[in-house]
């Protein structure tokens, strides 16, 4: 079996906010080790869970650890999908201009950096989701 | 089919370890294979042996030793998520200078990368969560 054959679609949801829970942390963490493996990498972002990406986050007076940097540097891990749904950022008041600035360098185009955040729509997002090998929920 | 498990909640606070037991369970008497069961976020509290729930309810951390036991299953917490909540075993008491260890029969404590190995080598990854 080639390396090519053996990938599978690994798909992150994250669906709640960064610092009342630990979920979006601890999916961070499981999204950096699988890194690893070279599978086929991508992250969604829902619901709360698009409160993750917003930019200028400062945690420091909640008196835990700021991780919102982490996101940025996904790039460097490979990780370069990052589906975003509309809906959830438009119920909650917000826009692409809210979130962080986060790229990836592509090899293919003399590292060019290009944008790893991918606005996508409800039922977008669905056949996305029906597309994957394995899905994991946070 | 061959099932992976992931398991996010801790028992009783959620219904996750409940349904991923029952689910577990009905897969394994139907034939079917459990590649693994993972715990992780509050859903290492799943494998520590001092629970003692009152006497007419449910105790599952002994649920899952027991199907451990007899299906040979790999009931595996994470050892980041575990130690932020204080689940150890021996080794791990041992090299935090912890005096006690309290992981259940029948559960081990590995690291994050037998999640995804899990999620390569099943037909399917099955959370149970909130």
């Amino acid at each position: 079996m080639s390396d090519e054959q053996a990938k599978k679609k690994f798909f992150y949801l994250n669906r709640k906010a960064p610092y009342g829970t630990i979920y979006a942390l601890e999916s961070l963490e499981v999204v950096l080790i699988g890194a690893a493996f070279e599978q086929d990498v991508s992250l969604a972002f829902v619901d709360d869970g698009v409160f993750q990406l917003m930019d200028n986050q400062d945690a420091a007076g909640t008196g835990m650890k700021g991780f919102s940097k982490i996101y940025r540097a996904l790039g460097d891990y490979e990780v370069r999908k990052l589906y975003v749904e509309k809906e959830s950022l438009e119920t909650r008041g917000l826009s692409i201009e809210d979130l962080m600035p986060i790229t990836y360098e592509d090899e293919n185009e003399d590292y060019a950096e290009k944008p790893s955040i991918i606005l996508v729509g409800k039922s977008e997002l669905a056949k996305i989701i029906a597309d994957q090998d394995v899905v994991m929920s946070f | 089919m061959r099932f992976a498990i992931q398991i996010n909640e801790g028992p009783y606070t959620h219904q996750a370890s409940d349904t991923a037991y029952q689910f577990t369970k009905a897969a394994l008497e139907k034939g079917h294979e459990i590649f693994r069961v993972f715990f992780y976020h509050d859903g290492v509290n799943n494998g520590t042996r001092y629970t003692v729930p009152p006497q007419d309810d449910r105790n599952l951390q002994k649920l899952w030793s027991e199907l451990a036991e007899k299906y040979k299953l790999d009931l595996v917490v994470c050892i980041a998520a575990a130690q932020r909540r204080g689940i150890l075993d021996a080794n791990e008491a041992k090299r935090q200078g912890k005096d006690g260890d309290n992981i259940a029969p029948g559960f081990r404590i590995s690291g994050l990368g037998q999640l995804i190995e899990a999620g390569i080598q099943a037909d399917r990854l099955i959370v149970f969560g909130d």
